[in-house]
């Protein structure tokens, strides 16, 4: 019953990330990819690892794909139509990536086939996660707070500036900077 | 049961999917969202190797992929922004300049 309920989601894991590669309009491979996440939520449950899996629902499939679909509105994404030589890239490029996908596959049988994995032998609730968060990853997780707060500085600076062309900017700036600081409001 | 090896094997597929969009896409949206599906796939062999050694850093370490690509959603999309004002396409073939 689990291998079943496992391969129900690897199933529809796999068939959304191929439709995320197939669809040319941006908006259909975010939700694509909104699909491959709960599967793969599904899976990290049979797993036994909650709060991970209510995390990737969450944060993952909430917060951050909510944020590309948002940009894809903002911008008005459309297609793009596929370049001539991607064509031949595809053609040789697509059977190395199988023949690579094949090895690790063939690889990984070898070193780990015996392993068994069983339902809820080994379950990982939020409790302990916290206890390890933050006796044994303390300063990783301190850092981590940093870097949020430097990339929301910095998606701040880099989405809301005004942009001019360079050349007209520069120009301007060398003649008259007052003139044109003036003209901007 | 469920051998960890297909646990592993579907990590390989979807991160292997991941790269393929990563690299024969053409719109910059699409590129960024094959990096969040590898990014996915890494994260099922993660939670699998800490379910098979029954060991919860491999959780833990899923946690901070996740913050960090949290943070990286966040700066990367304020700078395709930032790019296509400027340039006014979403085609990567025609992003060849840094300059301006």
């Amino acid at each position: 019953m689990q291998l079943t309920l496992f391969l129900i989601f690897a199933v529809l894991a796999v068939a959304g990330a191929v439709n995320l590669l197939v669809q040319r309009h941006p908006i259909y491979s975010a939700l694509s990819l909104v699909t491959v996440m709960f599967a793969l939520a599904v899976e990290y449950l049979i797993l036994g690892a909650e709060f991970i899996a209510f995390i990737q629902v969450i944060v993952y499939a909430g917060a951050i794909m909510v944020l590309f679909v948002f940009v894809i509105m903002v911008l008005n994404a459309g297609e793009v139509a596929p370049a001539p030589k991607s064509r031949v890239a595809a053609w040789i490029g697509l059977p190395v990536l199988a023949l690579f996908a094949i090895l690790v596959i063939g690889q990984v049988y070898g070193a780990f086939g015996a392993t068994q994995l069983g339902l809820g032998e080994y379950l990982v609730q939020t409790g302990p996660v916290g206890n390890s968060l933050f006796h044994d990853f303390l300063l990783p997780f301190e850092v981590t707070s940093v870097l949020f707060l430097v990339g929301v500085l910095g998606a701040v600076v880099l989405a809301a500036r005004q942009n001019k062309p360079a050349l007209a900017h520069a120009q301007t700036e060398a003649e008259e900077p007052k003139a044109m600081a003036a003209g901007q409001r | 049961m469920v051998p960890l090896s297909y646990y592993l094997a579907l990590s390989a597929i979807l991160f292997c999917l991941g790269v393929a969009g990563f690299i024969f896409k053409q719109d910059i949206i699409t590129v960024f969202i094959s990096i969040e599906l590898m990014l996915n796939g890494v994260n099922l062999a993660f939670v699998a190797f800490s379910h098979a050694l029954r060991q919860i850093d491999g959780n833990i370490f899923v946690f901070f992929v996740m913050v960090v690509a949290a943070a990286e959603a966040a700066v990367g999309l304020a700078i395709i922004i930032a790019v296509v004002r400027n340039r006014n396409t979403l085609d990567v073939d025609q992003m060849t300049r840094l300059r301006d």
